[in-house]
Formats: C-alpha cells, sequence, structure tokens
C-alpha cells in the first residue's frame, strides 16, 4: 500500500510531466493537489480565452515593403531593410511573450510545434505577421483549415515558389513539399503525383494587398491524373484527396508524438492517435487529449526523455523566474545562439530537434546562459545564423549592430518576488528548488556541484544562486 | 615547362579528371587513421567565380559585365584563356610553385539559388531535393568514431557547428581558439559536474547520457586541445584579420601534433548583389595573404606534404551583372585546391562555357559530391560509400 505522501509525489511528478510537456514547464504556485488530472487536462485544451493577434506592420505597408529594394537608392533602401529586421525582431519579441504570458499556454506550445511543421520563412515582415496568425489561430483548432490557409498564404507561396508555378511552366516546389513534409510523407505518393498536383496548384497566388488570388488565367484546367484520380483538379481538390488519406493523420500524429511524447516512437501509441485523429475529422483538440488523458504519457520511459529545444528552454526560464531583456535585440540574439530563431527555421523541413540540439558549444552555451543572464555578463559568441545574415546585407552594419550590441552589454530584469517567497532559504533549498523544476531527481554528484557554486547563505541569495545554477544543469535541458 | 601544362584539350581535361575504371579503388579495408590533413575553407554568400578565374580572352565575358569585370591587363594569367583575380598575388605564386589544382563549373543537378537551401545541400552532400540533417563531415566523424574513439577528429573554427560537422551520432569539435575553450570549461562548475558525472553515472534515460557524455568530451577535448597547443607557436606573422587567425590556430594545431584530421573554417562576405569589386578585392587578399603564409608555415615545418586545403561556395553567380555593379546568385563555380600532395596540379578542366548557359547561369560539368568521394576515399582513407550514401566515381587529384 502506498503512503498518502507517495501519492501525492506521484501525483505532483505527474503533473509536472504534463505541464513540461504540454506548457513551458509548471508555473510556481499554481498546482493544487485538489484538482484532478482530467480537469486540468481539460482546462489546458479547453481553456477559452480571447485571442490575440500579433501586429507589427500594416496593410499600407505592404506595398512599400514589397517595393524592388535592389533598384532604390543606397540609403533608402537601408532604411528600408532596418526597418524592415526591426518588425522582425518586434513580431518575434510579440510571439516569445505570448508564450510566457497568454493564459492558453497549450495554443502557444502547439502553434509552436506548427512552426516547425509548416516551416517558413519571409522577408517580409507583414506576410510573418499573417503566417503566425494562422498558425496561433488554428493550433487547436482543424488541420484541415489550417493546412487550407498556410497553403493559401503569402509567406508560404512565396516561400515555396507557387507565384511562379503557372500553367505554362510548372513549378513542383510546393506540390512536392506538401506531400513531402506537410500531409503524407514519403513514400506515399509518386513523383508523377507530384507532376499531376503542380499543375493542380497553378493560379494559386497573392495579390499586392497580400491576399490570396485565385489567377484563373494561370491555372491549368486540363484533365489531372493523381492518386489514381482522374479530373479537372485544382489545388483545393488536391488538398481534399490528401485529407482523405489516412496517411496523413498518421503522419501528423506520429509528429505530434514526437513533439509532446517521445522521440523514439511507439507504434501501437501512434496508432490509436492516428485513428482518433481521422475519425474526428482532424480535430487537433481531440488528438491532443487522446494523448495527455492516455496512461502511456505517463509512463517513466516517457518522462524527462526530450531535450527542450532553445524556445522551450528560453520561455521555461520565464515561468521559473520572470525576466525581460531590456533590449529585443538581446532576445533574438539568444536565440540565434542557442540554434532556433522564431521565424528564422533553417528550412522547409524545420529543425530536426532531439539531439540534434545539443552539441559541446550548445551545451556549453546553456550551461552558462542562466548565469550570463543575471548578471548581465558579456557574452562573447557569434552566432552562425547572424554570419549568414550579415552577408546577405549589402551592408553589413545592420546585423552587426545586432550582434555588437548583444554582446556588449546583454541588460535583463528579473522579478525574484515568486520563487523568493515559494521557498525557505532555512531549509535545503537546493534540494526544494530542484524537485520543483527538474522533471527528475538529478544526482548527488549534480546537486553537490550546485552546492558549491553557491556563494552566499544569506536567505535571498541562496534561493537565487541555487535557483540559477540548478537551471545551469545538463539535466535542466530535459523535460 | 609548367607543370599543369599536361593537361590541355578539352576532351582530354574531362577524362584525366576521372581515375580509369580499373584503377578505382576496390574494396579493401580500410585503415581508420591517417596522417593527412584536410582544412576546408567556406567562402559564404556565393563568390563570383567568374571575377575569381576570369575567362579573359573571352568576348562574352566583357559583354556581360561592362562595369565590373576585370580588365585584360590586369589578370594573371594562368593559361591562354584562365587567369586569376588581380588580389591573389600570392595564390599565382603557390600556382606556378605546383601547390595548386584548380577544378572549373563544380555544382549539382537542379541548383537552388537560396544561400541557406544551397549551403545545406553542399554542407549535407544531399541531393537538391533531399533533406538530410547531418553533414558530410560529421558523418565521417561518426564513422571513424566507430572504429576507434576520437573527439577531436573533426574541428570547426567557431564558436558554433555549422551542419557539415554535425553528424548523426556524434559531432565535431567547435572552438575558436583553444584558451577560450579552455577557460569555459575549466570553470568550477563545470568542472565539478565533468569529474563528478563519470564517478557516479547512474541515469534511466538516453539524453541524460548523452548530455553528460558531451560535457565530459568537450572539457576532455578541451584540455588535450589547449596542452597539445602550447608545443608550437607559430614564428611567421599571420594578417590580423579573423580568417588569418583562424589559419593560425589550424597552422598551429597540425604542427604541435594534435589528432585532428579535419579543420572547418568560414570566410564570409561573398555575397556582392553591389559594389563587388571593392569587397571581392578585400576579401581575395585576405584568402590569398593567409593562405600563402599557412602554406609557407607548413612547409617550414615539414607538413606541406600532408595537408589539403580547398575552397567552396555555395554557389557562384550569374554570368550578366546587375544594375548595381554587382552580380546576383548562380549555380556552378570552381574550387581550389591548396596543398603539397597533389598528384594534379594546374587548371584540371575547361574553363565555364559561356555560349551555353542555362537561363543565364553556368551549367556544372562536375558533381560537387564526387569531389567529396574522392577526398574521403583518397585523402582521407575513409569509406565514402557509407559516409554519403551513394557511390561516386573517383576523380584523379590526390
Amino acid at each position: 500500500m502506498k503512503s498518502v505522501s507517495r501519492i501525492d509525489m506521484e501525483f505532483q511528478d505527474k503533473i509536472k510531466h504534463l505541464y513540461n510537456r504540454a506548457c513551458f514547464g509548471v508555473p510556481l504556485n499554481t498546482v493544487s493537489s485538489k484538482q484532478e488530472i482530467k480537469d486540468i487536462i481539460h482546462h489546458l485544451i479547453y481553456a477559452k480565452s480571447t485571442h490575440t493577434t500579433l501586429q507589427v506592420a500594416s496593410l499600407e505597408e505592404v506595398e512599400k515593403l514589397q517595393a524592388d529594394i535592389k533598384s532604390m537608392p543606397k540609403e533608402t533602401a537601408k532604411e528600408l531593410r532596418k526597418a524592415i529586421r526591426d518588425r522582425q525582431v518586434q513580431l518575434n519579441q510579440l510571439w516569445l511573450e505570448q508564450m510566457v504570458n497568454s493564459s492558453n499556454t497549450l495554443q502557444e506550445k502547439m502553434a509552436l510545434f506548427w512552426h516547425g511543421h509548416f516551416a517558413c520563412r519571409s522577408s517580409n515582415p507583414f506576410f510573418d505577421q499573417q503566417y503566425v496568425e494562422i498558425i496561433r489561430k488554428n493550433a487547436l483548432g482543424n488541420f484541415g483549415t489550417l493546412l487550407k490557409e498556410i497553403s493559401k498564404s503569402p509567406s508560404m507561396l512565396q516561400f515555396l515558389n507557387n507565384q511562379q508555378n503557372k500553367k505554362e511552366h510548372p513549378n513542383e516546389n510546393f506540390a512536392r513539399e506538401v506531400m513531402e513534409l506537410f500531409t503524407i510523407g514519403r513514400g506515399n505518393y509518386t513523383e508523377h503525383d507530384i507532376k499531376e498536383a503542380a499543375r493542380a496548384f497553378t493560379g494559386f497566388a497573392f495579390d499586392k494587398s497580400a491576399q490570396f488570388i485565385f489567377r484563373k488565367k494561370q491555372h491549368d484546367d486540363g484533365v489531372k491524373l493523381i492518386f489514381g484520380k482522374t479530373g479537372n483538379f485544382d489545388g483545393d481538390d488536391v488538398l481534399e484527396m490528401l485529407l482523405e488519406k489516412k496517411e496523413c493523420a498518421h503522419f501528423i500524429a506520429t509528429k505530434v508524438y514526437r513533439f509532446f511524447v517521445n522521440d523514439v516512437v511507439n507504434e501501437n501509441n501512434v496508432q490509436q492517435l492516428s485513428d482518433v485523429f481521422y475519425n474526428s475529422g482532424y480535430d487537433i483538440q481531440k488528438l491532443l487529449h487522446a494523448i495527455f488523458s492516455s496512461n502511456w504519457f505517463y509512463n517513466i520511459e516517457n518522462r524527462g526523455c526530450k531535450i527542450k529545444s532553445p524556445i522551450e528552454l528560453l520561455v521555461g526560464y520565464t515561468r521559473i523566474i520572470p525576466f525581460q531583456f531590456t533590449d529585443n535585440k538581446s532576445n533574438v540574439f539568444i536565440q540565434k545562439s542557442l540554434g532556433q530563431e522564431l521565424l528564422n527555421p533553417p528550412n522547409v523541413a524545420g529543425w530536426p530537434g532531439g539531439k540534434n540540439w545539443i552539441d559541446s558549444s550548445s551545451l556549453l552555451f546553456r550551461m552558462r546562459l542562466p548565469q550570463a543572464l543575471y548578471f548581465e555578463q558579456a557574452i562573447n559568441f557569434t552566432p552562425k545564423a547572424t554570419i549568414a545574415e550579415v552577408y546577405s546585407y549589402t551592408n553589413n552594419t545592420i546585423m552587426d549592430s545586432y550582434i555588437k550590441f548583444a554582446v556588449k552589454k546583454i541588460k535583463t530584469q528579473f522579478d525574484w518576488s515568486a520563487i523568493v517567497q515559494q521557498f525557505n532559504a532555512s531549509s535545503d533549498v537546493v534540494k526544494d528548488i530542484s524537485n520543483t523544476i527538474l522533471i527528475s531527481p538529478p544526482s548527488q554528484a549534480s546537486l553537490s556541484a550546485v552546492r558549491k557554486s553557491i556563494e552566499s547563505y544569506t536567505s535571498e541569495s541562496a534561493i537565487k544562486s541555487a535557483a540559477i545554477s540548478i537551471m545551469s544543469l545538463p539535466e535542466y535541458q530535459l523535460c | 615547362m609548367k607543370r599543369r601544362t599536361f593537361i590541355k584539350t578539352s576532351a582530354l581535361a574531362t577524362a584525366t579528371l576521372y581515375l580509369p575504371n580499373f584503377l578505382k579503388a576496390s574494396e579493401e579495408v580500410l585503415k581508420t587513421t591517417t596522417n593527412k590533413k584536410l582544412i576546408v575553407i567556406q567562402l559564404a554568400g556565393g563568390n563570383d567565380g567568374l571575377n575569381t578565374v576570369v575567362p579573359y580572352n573571352n568576348d562574352l565575358y566583357y559583354k556581360a559585365r561592362p562595369q565590373i569585370s576585370i580588365p585584360k591587363n590586369e589578370v594573371l594569367p594562368l593559361d591562354a584563356s584562365l587567369g586569376l583575380h588581380p588580389m591573389m598575388t600570392e595564390i599565382m605564386d603557390l600556382y606556378n610553385d605546383g601547390s595548386v589544382a584548380l577544378i572549373n563549373n563544380v555544382g549539382y543537378p537542379e541548383p537552388d539559388r537560396s544561400h541557406f537551401r544551397s549551403m545545406d545541400i553542399w554542407q549535407s552532400a544531399s541531393g537538391s531535393r533531399e533533406y538530410i540533417a547531418s553533414g558530410w563531415l560529421g558523418r565521417f566523424h561518426d564513422l571513424q568514431n566507430s572504429f576507434s574513439a576520437n573527439d577531436t577528429l573533426l574541428l570547426e573554427i567557431d564558436d558554433s557547428l555549422s551542419l557539415a560537422s554535425k553528424g548523426n551520432s556524434s559531432n565535431g569539435l567547435a572552438l575558436k581558439d583553444p584558451k577560450k575553450l579552455f577557460n569555459e570549461v575549466s570553470t568550477p562548475f563545470i568542472t565539478q559536474l565533468g569529474k563528478n558525472y563519470t564517478a557516479t553515472a547512474d541515469h534511466n534515460h538516453d539524453n541524460v547520457s548523452y548530455l553528460y557524455q558531451t560535457l565530459s568530451a568537450t572539457i576532455s577535448s578541451a584540455k588535450y586541445i589547449y596542452q597539445t597547443s602550447k608545443i608550437f607557436h607559430s614564428a611567421l606573422s599571420y594578417p590580423d584579420h579573423e580568417f588569418g587567425h583562424s589559419m593560425k590556430t589550424i597552422a598551429e594545431l597540425i604542427i604541435s601534433g594534435v589528432n585532428t584530421s579535419v579543420y572547418y573554417v568560414t570566410l564570409g562576405g561573398f555575397d556582392t548583389h553591389f559594389n563587388q569589386k571593392k569587397r571581392q578585392e578585400n576579401l581575395f587578399k585576405q584568402l590569398s595573404e593567409t593562405i600563402s603564409i599557412f602554406m609557407k608555415d607548413m612547409k617550414a615545418n615539414g607538413k606541406i606534404d600532408d595537408v589539403l586545403a580547398f575552397t567552396f561556395s555555395e554557389f557562384g553567380r550569374r554570368v550578366q551583372e546587375n544594375a548595381s555593379e554587382g552580380t546576383d546568385h548562380g549555380t556552378a563555380n570552381q574550387i581550389f585546391f591548396f596543398g603539397g600532395g597533389l598528384k594534379q596540379k594546374g587548371i584540371l578542366n575547361d574553363g565555364p562555357n559561356l555560349s551555353d548557359l542555362d537561363n543565364g547561369d553556368l551549367k556544372y560539368t562536375v558533381d560537387f559530391r564526387h569531389i567529396y568521394a574522392t577526398i574521403l576515399r583518397k585523402w582521407l582513407n575513409a569509406n565514402d560509400n557509407l559516409i554519403l550514401g551513394n557511390s561516386f566515381p573517383y576523380l584523379s587529384f590526390v
């Protein structure tokens, strides 16, 4: 027979696991053992909250942004580039703040998943803004709707060259990726299907006001043979045909499983999810409910086995110790240095994730970041992505200023009140804090390293330095 | 007679680039250790190859580039049709010494003109329709480490790793300079964690072990490299810019006897949409003076025959200049090889054909993966088939 306190521990561990995966970690002081898990799950998935649209650019600015930058006088072009970059940085910051502060955290977490799934990059902040709105608004909605809206967004149409997909010169890029990466995955279509689907997607375009437009003149309305069916298909027909395939539900369920449960896939569990998803007509809430209310989700092999993505890590910090960068640029610099920048995925396949997040330099970076932020230390580090971007600008000074700024002075503001209130420095704070914020108990060795790093034992500073050190442990990289 | 003159006619040039079939290496057991060193120099941003190795007797070149072409009388002639950019005087000297080989028109089918994507393709050695999340050198690291562990087999001279240096089961090591990395792993907190773990390791999850293995390998590698690097300090004065510092670091590590086989370094700034002339001059000066000093160092310390360096860029640029005295993203490009162990020297194949373009872009004639396969097999003595997931024909330059 289990003692009450062990049941309580087990309950707390389950809650921690749930919040780690469905959100960005357990918010301090919010979990009471009076709630039942099923109520918490229901609340996470079905919480009604007002949707906040993130806005950084207006429609009037679209045309300006779409202007041919190369034909401008140098100074004008330079100013425009800076304006564009500033908007993107601002959008990144607003989105990250939503992940931290939104009352509907699961929606933001799911939007992050969709960002990796429908990975897309644009040089136009208005397109970015539309794109972010689509994946956030539909994050917990219907996958079919999401797929259709993304397929018609200027951001994706441009990224995958569908503006150039015309009757006379079909461009297969979108048709290929929509099958390979967005819906059914490799092995479930032929090269011929792609060729024919590309013809069906001709005419999918956007106009000057950044709205989807079906250009009839550019559309090839001839007969196509796709997945063994013959007809005068257009892009909408192809998307419907993809959704009709069970392989689509299975492909998405597998990816969602990897994101929320375990990098190593359990085929039985995925099959179960895939059926729920397909039979519900691609209801994302039902899919997530099936995951979080399953028994296997809480199995020990699924706990603490995932490496946090940089965004999960960064948002997770602020759930424990709320802090802000005094300047948005620092935020982008840190994301770049950690290897995951919102709105800037490596390619249409998204971030590979898992062990790929960690190598010698990214691990060392993660292990010194909490201190660097707290003590506002200079971070002598040049992120790779930045080098790539520096030379895409004709004038290095734009991106350089972001790096130099960040390297010289990362300014932060920490709000310690919650954590200082929650813990009592007269007890074993190292143990208490690590029990709260780590998913599984660290080794004695790690605990003693943390203890040695605590410089002062005045109550407040002991709590602070214990928290900073625990957040620097390799164990903290897992969730 | 100059060494390069053994290849002349176009038909022959293409033929001699590849090994005759009967000479291809058989599937002999490959030794996993080699004293050969490879230095990969990425010219990031897409270097304009046509203004690097200039077809200075071709009217089409001058016609396509009324503003930014290199005047005939400034070119450093390599042969009757091709010549180096005037800032590459030191590379010209190396060329005359027989330490340079040049392969023109290197690329891949269905070229992509996005920096990111094309760099992915070159670094992962994928086809242009595949997405591979590991790099060709990272997979070399995986494979060689499966025979005998060496955490310092592959070093990238930077703060972080590029895709090229990331493997599936292991990674190269990123460091800007040995001292900096050593200092980073020598804090009491990190030292303690690295030490304690090995004594008390007991974790359920694979990923906990992975993190600690990475940490402890990083600490020991950083120490090994820093300690060993003290053996040799170069007496030569390398130019005072980042690329110069990086190549000096590499030279000192090689001469000190560090067990690294592959070094990866990036020189950025080649995306010359406008103002190309000035920027290329500056970059070629950096490249040329640094490589020259590096080679001098290798020669003076008896390493020159064990060293092979090559340059690559994610793409070349369009033949036609643009309206801003620059060039836009293009396709095929040349690769330079430097070293004392080259089996073929000089210009190894025909220069670009400016009268046979694909939508205004150069057509590739050599797939870059053939070059990778050749280097892996014939220079690093590694199984290129396993690393590249395909078998490509070998060339004869090493």
